[in-house]
């Protein structure tokens, strides 16, 4: 199945490499962005300003609905039981004394469940958004060792919960593949990622590693990372006859609504998803078990479900991040001039998944080498599917790649900011693509003057203060510029001089609402206030994922192209006696609560104004963003500096990072406020996966042992310092607002930074993430 | 969680009438016995809520302090005299949970609090003998970063999580109890815990609904110069690796009396009899500190995962009594 799925990757590949070619040559002005969004030479708008989230005082004050508090009439709640087994048949489950228990109300298992299709995997279409393609409660099967095999449906949830230890399974085990190195043992295979091998050869690296006067060549390790947004996974779902309603904690409302329709066998009309509040996605909030389990479990029950996943339930259901052995060797030469750089290594994955932890990305177009060679081999477990954890590939692929840098600047002698500056490339080293904006040299040195970086001594071990060793690393983050398929918009204007932006887009904390609002105001010169920003519904215009760091520049891009049409439904039925007669839809620009003539403002109609002559109520348009070509054309990428300051206990070996900066160029910054959230959000998982995050997988039985916040670290208030984050903010030309997205890069190059500071102090290379003290005694 | 009943004590006779039964538990602020019951790893059929007894620390004829079992860990953390005459105590109190469990965990109810071993809390996918004598232990062979270096056996290689608990174990603390029958007795809080030899679902000493009525620390004047630290993987809400309670007493610049106690290390509080016993009278200098600690540690055993604990521990160890003994020149 797993080859099939290869195979059919590759054709899409091929076509896509086509594809890209034709792109790459093809004229700047044909591509989207070739002509510079008019916004971004905008500089006195809300673009820019740093305002504080709109929807702030609904979440203080508890008002904002989550996907679990939504009510319905005659709800059950739902508790889950889970598989103990890694592989095997169920060979008798006991369902009787969970049934008579008080307050059940159902007990569903593959017995009684409802016969429906597999999920559809993402990137297996457009709109797919499984995180594997299982089939879901349907047969007697294990195939991981913490499936759901039982969903206790009763009135209350302590009840449910209760019922939930009442259910009995026996089983016959077969025997799994849990064992990375036994799967490795066993052969590899090159990983396919988004229609692509993970493979690239630039001329012959290895030999030029051999020929290179310098060169260091290493191996290191990441841990499997799990999902632990702080909302849990919940799902409120209920049928009306064949309409399926559903409250989901979602970054994906209408890939999520096709797939749930595709696996009901239902019309494209007939799910409705509303997800207005989510707390927190990652790359995890996507389509798993548990919304097709609810909706199931409706159908068996005949009432509307709530499934909420305990926090043992998220690591059960929803995949993490996949364990990676990277081999990272620089060649250079005495001046520090890259002749060779290799990145290659194994990872894991399920059969029943397309997600090979891609660490080789952050690679493809860091540095100037004259050769390049990049592989990623996956072996496939008997586990619950790996999944897109925040940054897939860039957050643990810098850690080995930057930690790499860092001991090849040590083994020249040479300022580890001058050998990243020394080798940086004037086009894309592996494509050839001109960069789009790249002013990465910048973020260094203003990151390193502010954060000090002079005051470094680059003798390790040399800096100590009482027990503690303190030591300054750095290291670049890097994550690209994406803009999925598929975004569209609707934009309607009031005769009142009100404007609804309706885009089924999401809200997971991160200021998309409050970012998109100043957007659309300036876009359309209209006050804030003026501006309703709908999204968080599948029954609205666009497919517009949360994932990516794609969604502002998808949710850009539609409303550029919804504008555009708006504006000249505007101009048409402005008429002859406008003061716009006449004019073009290039030629003016929202202004003022109306448009005007952008070289001749005074020639200016309000909207309420063209309306009411018009006789019209409103005017609404929708429009499709065009395919992004942009990024097939030009290289684009965001950068940062980072930079760590590091105490390393002498008697106890603890790590605690007691600095940090971050140096951004990631395009225009729509709201200082909320980017800053992002940025040190970002930073702050970089610090757990630098030195605490690891779900301990147990390889005998494949299953996670710690699936608690209590036993799986991630940092503590206590654990973060202040964290200091700037950025260039210079706009990116070919991207909507000049703005490319910033939700991932701030945990990029964050592990390798620290990593770097705590050889600085020490003296001591670990390249085995986490690094706890143990490795530092 | 499984069904139960729920009463609360109205004094010390009423709770051990209600915890006579069969299928009582004693409850104080909940923060374990509440987590182990939503794990349906304890399903008792009664809780008798306990946190309104007890709740008084008062002075002892002897020049002591006596704690109820129902005070709040945060109140007993704060308390003037704990601070100033038993700040090992103090520290070590509040370098556990966070906060808001503090405020909630009485004070016996911390000593009696259960290993957090993953394997016992995987009720369903794990064996572990502590859970259920006799089906093995997947720690052996697991995760065992977290697990004993001393007085583990083949059945169990857990260890106690409680911070307080290492700092009464070296402040000579004595836990009260008081049976069903109306007995009172006490010990040594070092000799509550036991280790797990072939019955590790036995924590304690204590006999079924007996009730831990009070906490008592001898007047123990060098206490005053007492500290507790504990090393762990993040700067809180993080079980020890290891941790070390002392309390040194110098005279004409020698040890003339100590205390010191490890936790993450056993199934126990550990009070550190031997590595006390070489330095006790003898000059503080680091080769006596290593001593010390190798004398304490020459029978660890480490395993897989948490080999690095003994060198940690005997750092850590010098390191404490070095801070003492500093403090003391």
């Amino acid at each position: 199945m797993s080859i099939a799925k290869d195979a059919k990757q590759l054709v899409q590949g091929a076509v896509q490499g086509l594809m890209a070619k034709a792109v790459a040559l093809a004229p700047d002005s044909w591509m989207p962005g070739g002509e510079p969004d008019p916004l971004i030479r905008a500089r006195h708008g809300h673009v820019g300003q740093a305002i504080s989230r709109l929807d702030g005082p609904l979440k203080v004050s508890g008002q904002a609905p989550f996907a679990a508090e939504f009510p319905m009439e005659g709800m059950v709640y739902a508790a889950l039981v889970f598989s103990t087994i890694p592989r095997g048949r169920i060979i008798d489950v006991e369902t009787g004394e969970a049934e008579a228990s008080p307050g059940v109300v159902a007990v569903m298992t593959y017995r009684n469940a409802p016969r429906i299709a597999p999920p559809p995997i993402m990137l297996s279409s457009s709109k797919a958004a499984g995180g594997d393609d299982l089939p879901v409660m349907q047969e007697d099967i294990v195939r991981w060792n913490g499936e759901p095999v039982a969903v206790v449906l009763a009135e209350t949830q302590e009840q449910a919960d209760h019922a939930a230890t009442l259910v009995h399974f026996s089983y016959s085990t077969e025997r799994a593949l849990t064992d990375f190195a036994e799967a490795r043992a066993a052969g590899t295979r090159v990983g396919m990622f988004m229609g692509q091998p993970l493979h690239m050869e630039v001329g012959d690296a290895e030999a030029a590693l051999a020929d290179a006067p310098v060169s260091i060549d290493a191996t290191y390790l990441t841990p499997r990372h799990n999902h632990n947004a702080i909302e849990l996974h919940a799902v409120t779902a209920a049928w009306n006859g064949d309409e399926l309603r559903i409250h989901d904690a979602s970054q994906m409302v209408a890939h999520t609504a096709w797939s749930l329709g595709h696996i009901f066998g239902l019309e494209d009309d007939k799910v409705v998803i509303t997800s207005p509040f989510v707390g927190g996605g990652f790359g995890g909030k996507a389509l798993w078990q548990h919304q097709v389990l609810a909706a199931m479990a409706a159908k068996v029950c005949g009432r509307p479900v709530r499934l909420v996943l305990s926090r043992e339930g998220v690591y059960r259901v929803v995949g993490g991040r996949s364990s990676t052995e990277q081999r990272l060797a620089l060649g250079a030469d005495r001046d520090g001039r890259l002749k060779a750089l290799i990145h290659t290594g194994t990872t894991m994955k399920t059969a029943h998944n397309v997600m090979p932890e891609p660490f080789i990305l952050p690679t493809m177009s860091a540095y100037a080498s004259e050769a390049i060679t990049l592989d990623v081999q996956v072996v496939e477990l008997d586990m619950l599917a790996n999944t897109f954890m925040r940054a897939p590939g860039e957050s643990v692929g810098t850690f080995a790649l930057e930690s790499a840098m860092d001991e090849l600047a040590e083994a020249l002698g040479m300022d580890p900011v001058e050998l990243r500056i020394r080798n940086e490339p004037e086009k894309d080293p592996t494509s050839g693509l001109p960069f789009s904006s790249r002013n990465i040299v910048e973020a260094w040195r203003t990151g390193a003057q502010r954060f000090g970086w002079d005051r470094r001594n680059p003798v390790p071990g040399a800096v100590r203060d009482g027990e503690w060793l303190v030591g300054m690393g750095c290291a670049t983050g890097t994550y690209p510029y994406h803009r999925m398929p598929g975004g569209a918009a609707r934009i309607t204007i009031t005769a009142d001089g009100h404007a609804s932006v309706d885009i089924a887009a999401h809200e997971m904390g991160m200021g998309t609402s409050t970012a998109q609002t100043q957007v659309v105001a300036d876009r359309l010169g209209l006050p804030m206030e003026a501006i309703s920003f709908r999204y968080g519904d599948s029954t609205l215009p666009g497919l517009v994922m949360a994932g990516g760091s794609q969604q502002t520049a998808a949710i850009g891009a539609a409303v550029i192209a919804a504008h555009r049409d708006l504006v000249k439904e505007l101009l048409k039925i402005a008429g002859n006696d406008s003061p716009l007669a006449g004019l073009k839809s290039d030629e003016v620009a929202g202004r003022d609560g109306g448009l005007c003539k952008i070289d001749e403002p005074e020639r200016h109609e309000t909207y309420a104004s063209i309306l009411a002559r018009a006789g019209q109520a409103s005017v609404s348009v929708a429009a499709e963003a065009p395919m992004p070509l942009e990024t097939q054309h030009w290289s684009m990428h965001s950068h940062s500096a980072m930079f760590c300051e590091v105490r390393v206990n002498a008697v106890t070996g603890e790590p605690r990072v007691s600095r940090f900066l971050g140096a951004f160029d990631c395009g225009r910054i729509l709201n200082p406020k909320t980017a800053a959230s992002q940025f040190r959000g970002g930073i702050v998982m970089g610090l757990g996966l630098a030195l605490m995050e690891e779900a301990q997988f147990d390889e005998r039985k494949g299953r996670v042992m710690n699936p608690s916040l209590s036993e799986y670290h991630v940092p503590v208030h206590m654990d973060v310092p202040e964290i200091d984050v700037i950025w260039t903010d210079i706009p990116d030309p070919r991207t909507p607002m000049g703005a490319r997205g910033i939700g991932e890069i701030g945990i990029t190059g964050t592990g390798a930074a620290v990593a770097n500071a705590i050889y600085n102090a020490t003296g001591k290379r670990v390249r085995d993430l986490p690094i706890t003290l143990d490795k530092l005694l | 969680m499984t069904p139960f009943r729920y009463s609360r004590a109205a004094d010390v006779a009423d709770a051990l009438r209600q915890g006579a039964a069969s299928g009582a538990r004693y409850l104080g602020g909940g923060t374990n016995l509440v987590d182990l019951m939503r794990e349906s790893i304890e399903r008792p059929d009664a809780l008798v809520d306990v946190t309104g007894l007890g709740r008084a620390i008062e002075g002892t004829p002897e020049g002591g302090l006596c704690i109820g079992a129902g005070v709040r860990n945060t109140a007993l953390a704060e308390h003037p005299v704990v601070r100033s005459r038993y700040p090992a105590l103090s520290r070590a109190i509040v370098a556990g949970a966070s906060a808001q469990i503090r405020n909630m965990a009485t004070v016996g109810g911390n000593l009696l609090q259960r290993t957090r071993c993953s394997y016992f809390y995987d009720d369903d996918g794990s064996r572990c003998n502590k859970r259920l004598p006799g089906q093995g232990c997947d720690a052996l062979e697991g995760f065992n970063r977290n697990h004993a270096i001393l007085g583990a056996s083949p059945s169990c290689i857990a260890v106690h999580p409680s911070d307080m608990a290492v700092a009464l174990a070296a402040l000579d603390a004595v836990v009260h109890l008081k049976g069903t029958g109306g007995d009172e007795r006490s010990f040594p809080v070092a000799d509550l815990h036991r280790l797990p030899g072939v019955r590790p679902d036995v924590d304690t000493l204590l006999e079924p609904g007996e009730l831990i009525t009070a906490i008592e620390l001898p007047p123990l004047p060098f206490a005053a110069r007492s500290t507790y630290r504990k090393v762990r993987d993040r700067s809180s809400y993080a079980f020890a690796l290891v941790s070390v309670a002392a309390a040194v007493e110098m005279a004409d610049g020698r040890i003339r009396d100590l205390r010191i106690a490890l936790g993450g290390v056993a199934h126990k509080p550990w009070r550190a009899f031997k590595a006390e016993e070489v330095l006790r009278g003898g000059t503080p200098n680091a080769a006596a500190f290593a001593a010390a600690a190798d004398a304490e540690l020459a029978d660890a055993k480490p395993l897989a995962g948490n080999g690095f604990k003994i060198e940690l521990a005997r750092r850590t160890i010098a390191a404490v009594l070095g801070e003492l003994v500093g403090d003391a020149a």
